[in-house]
């Protein structure tokens, strides 16, 4: 049994009277691409705040690296070495791809406000690393000659791809990815399945939320059904693409 | 060395601030360096505020009450007469160390008190702490609430100096000695040393904006400009976005506050008109007319229309100017108050960046 990387305990989520999440336990492997998926409102997203810091459970808690990271802001979560990516692609729209990717670098990078003000050499010399990591990223990702563009310039399929690249440029342990195949055609999504598995192979923990069935089926080694804001069943994607509960809540009753 | 570059404009200004008094002093026209030297101070409030507002997204409609703190700090501990305590220990000790001094007013009457380098650092250490304990709550509202907030601010400061008998209240405080700032180099207003008092503000303006623009160019600066684009985004790459907020609303202040204390010696007065609403409000205008995110804009309209407005040139339609200047922004370039058009710093990049 390998390592269990994150894990989360009970947690409970209220929104007025919606239980969008209801006692949610999910534990991910050190190594493995875990997916969540579940009907729309099931709250999967809201999950993924939970554990980004985004938001705070109501009860529960989230373990990562064996210690508790429930009460932690986003950004302290982010500098623990879990990364993610969003629903609607949010990147800095007005700054170049790479200084988009650069952003990814704050963590590992130090120079604050002084040292910042008065260019001291270690200042520059920090930054080229950042700007030499970024540029390689882009590189491995077949972003290179998109370097010095606008963010906002470029197609959407690669504006998602920048935010893989800034998410890795933090160089993660835990990738969590909200719904990453949104929005792209058959042949975006084959690429993008290859890109993750080329990211797990890397040795980055990947947890994804997912509509694109196709997508969970081809890559995923463990997947989480949600359901109105509970889980309903987990286990290896072809078992529980058999799970009459999961077929249920994908296709309705057959008395329906 | 492309990040050397970026100094070239500094240096060009500087050039040009040379040249400007040389031709000036050639003209016999230097009564003009005198509203140079004020609009350089008041500059030094617009590149703050441009942090703030241009790079960090954050608006502050109370920043003529930083710059009031500064220069109203000031002329009080340079004015106050200690004469009454002169006998007392602290006084005493005050004095052997020189932060308290004896001098005589416009009038000729002896007064004791203090010296304005000691005067200068209260003011500075003052407006840190206040602007640091107004951003703790301020800080954490977004947009409009924000600028609110921070208008209320500025109001109180108003009222309280407007109020004070120690801030002279309506009549402001006069009589404020000139400022040593090292054995024949001061900033004083008087005719004698005006060519001194112009370059020691334009060595002061060029070295914030240094300080300014590396900011900008550093990982602080790229991280501020990330927050303005997309908090949530930069929260979530590890961005402690209170954190950076607030230490830039703090420098802005600091900025401000320099401004303060350096005209209100080179004044030699300083009264309510500069804690108004208004002044805030043309900070505010000037930032946004020089393009938001562009701290060489910034500088060149707070120069401009700091000096025309010295000059007299808007005569008695001064605030209207700048309303009808805020109003035609608001109108046809709203994106440029709010949510400005152009984020990306000017960045010494495109070559060299890469072959290392």
């Amino acid at each position: 049994m390998a390592d269990v990387l994150l894990e989360t305990k009970g947690l409970h989520r209220f929104f007025g009277g919606l239980h969008a999440v209801n006692d949610v336990s999910i534990a991910v492997t050190q190594g493995a691409i875990k997916g969540v998926i579940g009907p729309n409102g099931a709250g999967k997203t809201t999950l993924f705040n939970l554990i980004a810091g985004t938001i705070q459970p109501h009860n529960g808690e989230v373990i990562f690296r064996d210690k508790k990271i429930t009460a932690l802001k986003p950004h302290a979560v982010a500098c623990r070495g879990i990364a993610r990516t969003f629903q609607t692609t949010k990147l800095f729209s007005h700054m170049t791809v790479l200084e988009n990717v650069m952003m990814g670098r704050h963590c590992r990078t130090q120079c604050g406000f002084i040292s910042g003000m008065l260019n001291l050499p270690r200042t520059w010399r920090e930054d080229k690393q950042t700007r030499e990591k970024a540029l390689s990223i882009l590189k491995d990702l077949g972003l290179a000659e998109y370097a010095f563009e606008t963010a906002s310039n470029l197609p959407f399929g690669r504006q998602r791809l920048v935010e893989f690249a800034r998410a890795l440029a933090m160089e993660p342990q835990l990738l969590l990815l909200d719904e990453p195949a949104a929005g792209l055609n058959i042949y975006e999504t084959k690429e993008l399945a290859r890109l993750i598995l080329w990211i797990r192979d890397r040795g980055v923990t990947c947890l994804v939320v997912e509509h694109d069935m196709s997508l969970v089926m081809a890559i995923c080694d463990d997947v989480v059904v949600l359901d109105q804001g509970q889980k309903i069943a987990e286990g290896p994607p072809r078992a529980v693409q058999r799970n009459p509960e999961v077929i249920r809540i994908y296709l309705g009753d057959s008395d329906a | 060395m492309t990040h050397l570059r970026r100094y070239i404009p500094v240096i060009a200004v500087a050039l040009g601030v040379i040249i400007l008094q040389v031709v000036l002093s050639g003209t016999r026209s230097t009564y003009y360096m005198t509203q140079l030297t004020m609009s350089a101070y008041y500059a030094l409030v617009v590149i703050g505020l441009c942090l703030l507002m241009g790079y960090a997204g954050q608006i502050s409609l109370g920043h003529a009450g930083f710059f009031a703190i500064g220069g109203y700090t000031t002329a009080v501990l340079t004015t106050f007469n200690l004469m009454a305590y002169r006998d007392t220990p602290l006084v005493s000790l005050c004095r052997s160390l020189g932060v308290v001094v004896q001098r005589q007013d416009i009038y000729g009457a002896d007064i004791l008190a203090f010296s304005p380098w000691p005067a200068f650092i209260v003011a500075i250490l003052l407006t840190v702490i206040i602007a640091f304990m107004i951003g703790l709550p301020v800080i954490r509202l977004k947009g409009h609430y924000m600028a609110m907030a921070s208008l209320g601010f500025g109001l109180i400061i108003y009222r309280i100096v407007l109020g004070g008998r120690i801030f002279g209240q309506a009549d402001g405080i006069s009589n404020i000695p000139p400022f040593k700032i090292i054995d024949g180099l001061e900033v004083n207003g008087r005719a004698a040393f005006r060519v001194e008092s112009y370059y020691i503000a334009w060595f002061v303006v060029l070295a914030a904006m240094t300080l300014a623009i590396n900011l900008v160019h550093s990982r602080v600066g790229r991280a501020l400009r990330s927050i303005h684009e997309n908090e949530e985004a930069a929260h979530s790459l590890g961005v402690n976005t209170y954190r950076y907020k607030l230490f830039v609303f703090v420098l802005s202040a600091l900025f401000a506050a320099v401004g303060g204390v350096l005209l209100t010696h080179y004044n030699g007065s300083i009264g309510p008109s500069e804690v108004t609403v208004t002044k805030s409000v043309r900070y505010l205008v000037i930032v946004a007319v020089g393009g938001m995110a562009n701290l060489w804009g910034a500088l060149f309209m707070g120069i401009i229309l700091n000096f025309l407005s010295l000059r007299g040139v808007f005569g008695s339609y001064d605030d209207a100017v700048f309303a009808i200047i805020l109003i035609a922004i608001m109108l046809f370039a709203p994106e440029g108050l709010l949510r400005l058009p152009r984020l990306r710093a000017k960045s010494p990049l495109p070559s060299g960046g890469t072959n290392g």
